[in-house]
């Protein structure tokens, strides 16, 4: 019991955090809703309750698996680069509008349109990367005002160039058809990007623990000094953490537009990229991890929408309990005293055992 | 003359200008004052709104302007308090902990917002109190003088008199000693007895009071209800603006007025036919600028120290 706690400590802290997230937000719900019953059903069972809701939250999880791959790693790096969501609201407006002004077959469209959404977000990584790696101006501060330059500039190419007059509401021109990503199941609007997702995050698990660039990444966010004085490339590792990212996220915005809307429609900034900051560290910057709490992070957005359309209870409150939870996760000495005891406890049962032998 | 440069040599631009920039230096100094002590509070901009919605609900619920201040400034050093308590006892790294107020903040604002306000934009369906404008005797009869500096909010005044206060707190209190000492070495500062977290908390403490100060600002002086996120960024551009600055108080200060300015111009083009979201893209890009131009200084000034102190060595 003891070893397998020590092992798993980790994943034990975080599932107590999430748990302690969920009865908080059951409590809170118990408070104030009028038909509590009711409004806990909604939240936590709705989204498994129809084939609908259930393809809801697969697609809603495929742009945060993306985000938070992208989140991970330059924070693997120790860059607190947090631009995701500038370099997916334009990446998705510029390869929208690439792919509304060209035609060609759709073997080659798709990839060219992801490339193209990609290397704007990249772009979008690498100002702040070469900014800090550069002058060490905070790359914190610079993905953060990166973030509202993108949601206006983007803006201003859909609605001043793109515009479709012709739908009624701000939306761009609808993409050809070539440029679609299409919806396999049936019921749902479930799309290729979520196979994307999750052939980005086997490769970036592949390049983050089996690559040299993968190790020197993880190496400089451990120690930069170390890193510097064992004769890793610093300046270059944390450009290109920075730009990896964002080029991640620039195919997070795109895939959306082609796979679920076909037209760039959003008016606002989806929040996907601050959602992709929750679960890379509710996965740890695992990759593998993230998929789950993507699946997650999905699974409560789905059922706060569920609770919001249903009960007399906003949806907001799913934000409260990831904030809680993202608390709880990023406190490394929270349980730290209960993991000190069980290692005290381990430590003297094996002396114990080795007594005798001696 | 352009009528554009006519309506900012205008008085009323220099208004606008302090208008626009007091919501940008209180949570400025609040930023300047955590970062002195070594631990920078990126929550401010949570912090700003869960007082902004603190002080409209009090003040719509009571009618006690003074109960509203009070009541503010509590919401917001709590959620700082909260910050100093994950960072420095729970070893919580304090910028995923403050990404994580912000968004509990904005959860939580909007949450409260539906169930007091029936509405998760605004709460204008309440009657919030508003802190008074104050004409200032004599200045306001000086001519061009007065019609820039007379006639704004109490609080817009007291976010100058902040400036002085933050300077006093630095240089001129025990307390301002010890949060320079820590900043610049915690373990110096620990050697000689200084309670390192004490003293940090203390600053994001103070952080928070002004942090909080912007907030019901907002939303009781700049207009008179709460919208959602309706800092809309303003936390973070006080980073960008105590930086500027270096942390100190009369750097914090012009670094504000820089986003003054530049958020006035931006309100002023609105009325040309420049697409709007390049005006409202201006303080942002102009952050990034500021933000490089700075670090570049910084970099060139370490490296002429570094190299001072090798040729002194050698």
């Amino acid at each position: 019991m003891e070893k397998f706690v020590l092992k798993y400590f980790n994943l034990i802290r975080t599932i107590i955090a999430i748990a302690i997230g969920i009865i908080i937000s059951i409590f809170v719900i118990y408070v104030i809703s009028k038909n509590p019953g009711f409004s806990l059903k909604s939240f936590l069972l709705g989204p498994f309750l129809s084939k609908g809701r259930l393809g809801n939250l697969i697609e809603t999880a495929s742009p945060i698996i993306f985000c938070g791959l992208a989140i991970s790693i330059p924070f693997q790096a120790e860059q607190f680069n947090i631009g995701a969501e500038g370099a997916l609201f334009i990446g998705a407006a510029i390869g929208t509008a690439f792919a509304v002004s060209t035609s060609m077959p759709m073997i080659i469209h798709i990839p060219l349109v992801l490339l193209v959404a990609g290397l704007v977000g990249a772009f979008w990584g690498f100002i702040p990367g070469i900014l800090k790696a550069k002058w060490n101006a905070s790359e914190l501060v610079a993905s953060l005002m990166l973030n509202y330059v993108a949601y206006f500039l983007g803006l201003y190419i859909i609605n001043y160039h793109f515009r479709d007059k012709a739908a009624g509401y701000l939306v761009s021109y609808q993409l050809p058809k070539t440029a679609w990503l299409s919806q396999f199941v049936p019921g749902t609007r479930i799309h290729w990007g979520i196979v994307i997702a999750f052939v980005f995050a086997i490769l970036v698990y592949f390049f983050l623990y089996h690559t040299t660039l993968g190790y020197e990444i993880r190496m400089t966010g451990f120690n930069l000094h170390f890193s510097r004085y064992g004769g890793i490339n610093v300046f270059k590792v944390i450009i290109i953490s920075q730009v990896i990212g964002g080029f991640i996220a620039g195919i997070a915005g795109m895939t959306e537009v082609m796979g679920i809307h076909r037209r760039f429609n959003w008016q606002m900034s989806p929040g996907y990229g601050w959602d992709g900051v929750v679960v890379a560290i509710i996965g740890r910057n695992h990759p593998i991890s993230i998929i789950f709490a993507s699946l997650f992070l999905a699974y409560l957005r789905v059922g706060g929408q569920v609770l919001n359309l249903l009960s007399d209870i906003p949806s907001e409150v799913v934000t409260v309990i990831e904030a809680i939870i993202i608390l709880l996760i990023t406190a490394e000495a929270f349980l730290e005293q209960w993991r000190y005891r069980i290692t005290i406890k381990e430590a003297e049962r094996k002396e114990v055992e080795h007594e005798p032998a001696s | 003359m352009s009528p554009l440069l006519k309506s900012i040599i205008s008085p009323d631009f220099g208004f606008a200008i302090l208008r626009v920039m007091t919501p940008i230096l209180y949570p400025a100094i609040g930023v300047a004052i955590s970062a002195l002590a070594g631990s920078i509070n990126i929550a401010l901009e949570g912090i700003m709104l869960v007082s902004a919605f603190t002080g409209v609900m009090v003040s719509a619920f009571t009618g006690n302007l003074f109960l509203a201040l009070i009541m503010g400034i509590l919401a917001g050093v709590g959620l700082s308090a909260l910050l100093g308590y994950f960072h420095l006892k729970l070893k919580a790294n304090i910028i995923l902990a403050a990404i994580a107020l912000n968004m509990f903040a904005s959860g939580m604002t909007i949450f409260l917002l539906y169930i007091f306000a029936h509405d998760k934009g605004t709460s204008s369906s309440l009657k919030s109190l508003v802190f008074p404008s104050y004409q200032i005797p004599v200045i306001k009869d000086i001519p061009i003088l007065g019609r820039i500096i007379s006639g704004h909010n109490i609080l817009t005044y007291f976010a100058l008199i902040s400036v002085v206060i933050f300077y006093y707190i630095i240089y001129k209190t025990p307390l301002g000693l010890r949060i320079r000492a820590v900043g610049q070495n915690p373990d110096a500062a620990e050697s000689v007895g200084v309670n390192v977290n004490k003293i940090k908390m203390y600053s994001l403490l103070l952080s928070g009071v002004f942090g909080a100060l912007g907030g019901l600002y907002l939303s009781m002086g700049y207009v008179s209800w709460f919208a959602r996120d309706m800092t809309a960024g303003r936390g973070f551009i006080a980073i960008a603006a105590s930086a500027l600055g270096g942390n100190l108080p009369l750097g914090t200060f012009f670094g504000s007025l820089l986003f003054g300015i530049v958020n006035a111009l931006a309100i002023y083009l609105a009325s040309l036919e420049v697409p709007s979201e390049f005006i409202q893209m201006i303080p942002y890009v102009a952050t990034i600028a500021a933000l490089a131009i700075y670090s570049i200084q910084a970099m060139s000034k370490t490296k002429r120290r570094k190299r001072i102190s090798e040729e002194s060595t050698t």
